[in-house]
């Protein structure tokens, strides 16, 4: 077993932690929605993808990076609300079939209108420059200073996004309507605003999370798909409505997906040839990820923070 | 033993496009010699590449009457089907590769292997319902997929060449284009049967009211695990066709947007009804095929006329046809 | 063509979908499938580009024979890049087909395309698989075979005596093509060789494993996007002026270079092309392109040009007979100019040619750009040739 310095485990952790934060953005929204509403939405990757199309175009219009993802926020939120009022109002009182099927449909319909106006190729988002540059954590580690960043930035939601749902009473609308849509009704609950608002602030999430993971990852028709599945997985192990479960299904996800990623292809690496271990590490770490799902499915299928009554 | 909870009564059912009278003769007739004829006529006019069009119909039509089965008259919301049809091709590709190529033996095998996972992930996914049902059926897909491209030696993420089965001649377009009509009458006919005998009544009882059902001596498990096995069979034999047809397998059959796709087509043909399968997948192939003809991003509009259908039409094609229900 | 039936709602429709298929006039039909989106569109369009600028150059002839050409994107999909192949050759019937930039897209449709008697010219995508035992007369390759430009690097490694190194590909074909040609020149000790997923993005736990590793070189084969991500993440996580990072060609071009920008600049590469290479079609070729799509010209490009050039000496050749296959594939063989000079071909459709070093500058005027520092390789073939039973 080769030894593991702690400069390679700090750097892993802090991986799995932002990975993790990112992929809570768009679990907290995703739990939300589906938890007060009760409606399955698979275009909240495509509102991830909006909001990083719209960051790199903002970004280059106005030459602010920060500008870009402030401006995308709001376009991004505004679209979200224009489809709940539009669509997703219809698919309410509908099945989990329909309202699946439906935003499978409207995804198929985002990947071709997002290529439809910016054209079929990746667009640039580059990190700004006083980001752009290791910060020494440790002798021997240089972090990268961006990537530091995202882990403050998802921290700070975190705290607002806990601030909003414990102490204001919005937050309040939202725990009963999660708890209990008709009783929160029947007791005065504006649930059709609460909707709303709760939705434009899902979107507003995805679209922070697409705006920052864009210059990591790529600008792209279809880059909502992937994680989509893993806000999923993440939402159900933590718990449908409840943010709190997101976030530390979200966190469990991203940590031992990058923990997968790192050790076990040196793990595998001892004991095969190098193309098979380095595809089975990745294979592996993902099926981790289902498997726990499946079991937390199977043992507690209200997730690990359950807030139905 | 643990009981399950009950679904709620007003729980929202799946919009099922009842059956208000069998389909009538003639236009069944005149399909079936339409399909017939269609070889001999594609090859007058030259249409060859047409053929395989609508071999490729029939085969989405099998694996989608298969899903009909547990999804219209189950109830079942099964986000995992593609498993299924990408094992039964999977396994096609993987006995044609180490030299296996007599369908004597690569047709049972996969239907052997499909029908044996829908054993084991039905049998673990059925002690749930709703949403649960859907997410852990998508988790066990999910699995397969990533454990499927994770052998390399047989394509891993790039997929795998098939080399086409043989039945002692040698299997032509043509010749496959018959077979895969032939096989599919016969499930066709199956299906049918199935659907007709207590068993499918029992079925559709329980999806209408599970309490009820039970209360009258039709437990929803044993039931439900065996139309999802026979349901994940016929899917599989259709995965068989397809790597026979594309003499090729890919990662992508066993992806959950093939299984997206898979509900689709059902939903646009007529979910519950029993010409839901076929309908749908000959509908959307012909859609795909129009509008890429069309235009270079067919997906919007085909995208859009299923958000159309979904919402509007929930009934599917075979819905409109027969007008509202009563 | 008879085509009344009664059942005419049929018809109209199948009328509908099958549009014109039959060319009066003996016009020459290519058959273009390359990714056009995702994180590999620059590349495909790069080729495309340059392609339709060669054609316009040839007067949109090709061997004397109007052109048609038919656009198709794989989005670097085996699947869809199979559909695409079968329509054109089915439907569409092309004469030739060409464009795929990825090895294992390649490789999924090669056999449709050899099956049914048709011309592939591979303007990029050289997977070794093609150039051995499975060789195959209807395949050509203007580019390289994929393991070319690593050997050469490899060579450099060696020369400049890096003892240790760290090298990694996606987990693809050309990824292991790439890395097995990096070892058959480099002697030194490879302390890790690591495959990542095809089209991966994130690789901070790569980068992790590589500063744990500390070797004295790191060689890495990253198309498009991955190269673009691999590069800035190498620089952000502070590398670049740690650890020398060596790369081949296509990792390091003008599309990799506009977007990662001056943090490459210095870094060292292998090629079998570059901008100042002193010929009249390279000089045509670059100012042309620079003018009508106001970018500089990728390897790829060049390498979409000589596609068309290619096919332009085969036809000519032939005289715009199409059947005459064996003289047109000869013809190309023997060799033709291109924007390297001349360049032959082994008999397994691989180019035998020079491979250079080159090394990213800024100019004075601000511009990065590939400069020319010397040859690596000449006369280069492949090292699979001796097993292609071909004559």
């Amino acid at each position: 077993m080769p030894g593991f310095p702690a400069a390679l485990v700090l750097e892993q952790l802090l991986n799995g932690l932002q990975l993790g934060l990112m992929l809570f953005l768009l679990a907290s929204g995703l739990t939300l929605v589906l938890g007060i509403m009760d409606v399955v939405n698979l275009a909240h990757g495509s509102l991830y993808m909006l909001g990083a199309y719209f960051a790199a175009t903002l970004a280059h219009g106005t030459g602010s990076f920060w500008a870009g993802v402030a401006l995308a926020v709001l376009a991004t939120a505004g679209i979200g609300i224009l489809l709940e009022v539009s669509v997703l109002r219809r698919v309410y009182t509908r099945d989990h079939l329909t309202q699946v099927l439906a935003t499978f449909a409207l995804i198929l319909v985002f990947n071709e209108g997002v290529r439809m106006i910016w054209g079929p190729q990746a667009l640039l988002l580059t990190v700004p420059q006083e980001l752009a540059r290791p910060v020494r954590l440790l002798p021997g580690l240089g972090y990268s200073a961006y990537r530091l960043f995202l882990i403050g930035v998802g921290i700070g939601l975190a705290a607002g996004l806990f601030l909003l749902i414990h102490r204001t009473r919005l937050g309040m609308w939202v725990r009963a309507g999660a708890s209990n849509r008709a009783m929160a009704q029947a007791m005065g609950v504006p649930i059709r605003r609460v909707f709303t608002l709760v939705f434009g602030v899902s979107a507003g999430l995805c679209a922070v999370a697409g705006a920052l993971l864009g210059p990591i990852l790529a600008v792209q028709v279809g880059m909502g798909e992937e994680i989509l599945i893993l806000a999923f997985v993440v939402i159900v192990i933590g718990g449908i409505g409840s943010v709190k479960g997101a976030l530390v299904g979200a966190l469990l996800v991203g940590i031992v997906d990058t923990a997968g990623r790192a050790l076990l292809p040196p793990l595998f690496m001892h004991l095969l040839p190098p193309e098979v271990a380095s595809n089975l590490g990745p294979a592996v770490a993902s099926i981790l990820i289902y498997l726990l799902m499946a079991a937390v499915l199977f043992l507690r299928p209200q997730g690990l923070f359950p807030v139905r009554a | 033993m643990r009981t399950r909870p009950l679904p709620a009564p007003q729980a929202r059912r799946i919009p099922v496009a009842i059956p208000r009278g069998a389909v009538g003769w003639f236009p069944l007739a005149a399909t079936g010699i339409l399909l017939v004829g269609f070889p001999a006529l594609a090859e007058a006019v030259g249409w060859r590449f047409y053929l395989n069009l609508v071999t490729k119909a029939m085969i989405l039509g099998l694996a989608c009457s298969g899903l009909n089965l547990v999804l219209g008259y189950g109830g079942l919301v099964s986000f995992g089907h593609a498993t299924y049809f990408g094992l039964g091709a999977y396994t096609a590709a993987v006995l044609a590769r180490e030299g296996i190529r007599t369908a004597w033996v690569i047709w049972p095998a996969g239907i052997l292997v499909a029908a044996l996972a829908a054993l084991v992930i039905g049998a673990v996914c059925l002690r749930t319902r709703g949403l649960s049902f859907i997410m852990i059926t998508l988790a066990f897909a999910q699995m397969v997929y990533y454990g499927v491209i994770s052998f390399k030696q047989y394509g891993g993420q790039d997929g795998l060449r098939a080399p086409r089965t043989d039945l002692g001649f040698h299997m032509g377009d043509v010749a496959l284009y018959y077979l895969t009509l032939l096989l599919l009458t016969v499930c066709l006919g199956i299906l049918w049967r199935v659907v007709h005998a207590r068993f499918g009544r029992a079925l559709q009882a329980i999806r209408d009211n599970e309490a009820r059902a039970a209360a009258i001596g039709f437990p929803a498990y044993p039931f439900q695990l065996v139309a999802f096995v026979l349901s994940g069979a016929l899917t599989g034999l259709a995965g068989i066709l397809m790597a026979h047809h594309a003499q090729y397998v890919s990662p992508a059959m066993l992806s959950w947007p093939q299984s997206g796709a898979f509900l689709l087509m059902v939903i646009l043909g007529g979910v519950g009804n029993f010409w839901g399968g076929v309908v749908g997948a000959a509908a959307m192939v012909a859609l795909e095929e129009i509008f890429h003809a069309a235009t270079i991003h067919w997906q919007l509009p085909v995208g859009l006329i299923l958000l159309g259908v979904v919402l509007l039409a929930p009934r599917g094609l075979v819905g409109l046809l027969e007008g509202r229900p009563r | 063509m008879g085509n009344r039936t009664p059942f005419r709602l049929v018809v109209a429709l199948a009328l509908l979908v099958a549009l014109p298929a039959g060319a009066q006039p003996r016009t020459v039909r290519i058959g273009f499938v390359s990714t056009l989106s995702g994180g590999g569109a620059a590349l495909g369009q790069d080729v495309l580009d340059a392609f339709k600028l060669a054609l316009r150059h040839l007067g949109n002839r090709l061997g004397g024979l109007p052109v048609e050409v038919l656009v198709a994107d794989d989005q670097q999909n085996p699947d869809v890049a199979r559909t695409a192949v079968e329509r054109m050759l089915r439907r569409d019937q092309v004469d030739f087909v060409t464009g795929i930039i990825f090895s294992n897209v390649l490789l999924a449709v090669g056999d449709l395309v050899f099956q049914n008697q048709t011309f592939y010219i591979s303007p990029n995508a050289g997977p070794s698989e093609y150039a051995g035992e499975q060789c195959n007369f209807y395949f050509l390759n203007v580019a390289w075979q994929n393991d070319n430009m690593h050997e050469a690097m490899g060579h450099y490694a060696q020369l400049k005596r890096y003892e240790t190194a760290f090298i990694l590909a996606p987990n693809y074909p050309a990824g292991r093509d790439a890395l097995t040609g990096f070892k058959r020149f480099y002697k030194g000790r490879v302390i890790g060789e690591v495959y990542t997923r095809l089209g991966q993005l994130d690789y901070s736990a790569e980068i992790a494993q590589i500063r744990a590793a500390a070797p004295k070189a790191v060689y890495a084969f990253y198309p498009g996007a991955m190269g673009v991500n691999f590069i800035k993440q190498y620089a952000e996580a502070g590398l670049m002026q740690q650890i020398p990072l060596l790369l081949p060609g296509f990792s390091a071009d003008a599309d990799v270079i506009r977007a990662v920008g001056r943090s490459m600049v210095g870094v060292f590469n292998s090629s079998h092309w570059a901008l100042e290479l002193f010929n009249p079609i390279n000089r045509r070729f670059v100012e042309d392109f620079r003018r009508t799509y106001n970018r500089i010209p990728t390897l790829y490009a060049s390498q979409g040009y000589d596609a068309a050039l290619a096919l332009d000496h085969g036809l000519r050749a032939v005289g715009g007979d199409l059947s005459r296959k064996a003289e047109f594939r000869s013809a190309v063989l023997s060799g033709f100019e291109t924007t390297r000079g001349r360049v032959r071909f082994n008999r397994n459709g691989y180019p035998i040619q020079n491979y250079y070093l080159r090394q990213v500058v800024e100019m004075p005027n601000g511009e990065i750009v590939n400069r020319l520092r010397g040859t690596i390789f000449r006369n280069h073939g492949d090292a699979y040739v001796s097993r292609c039973r071909l004559p």
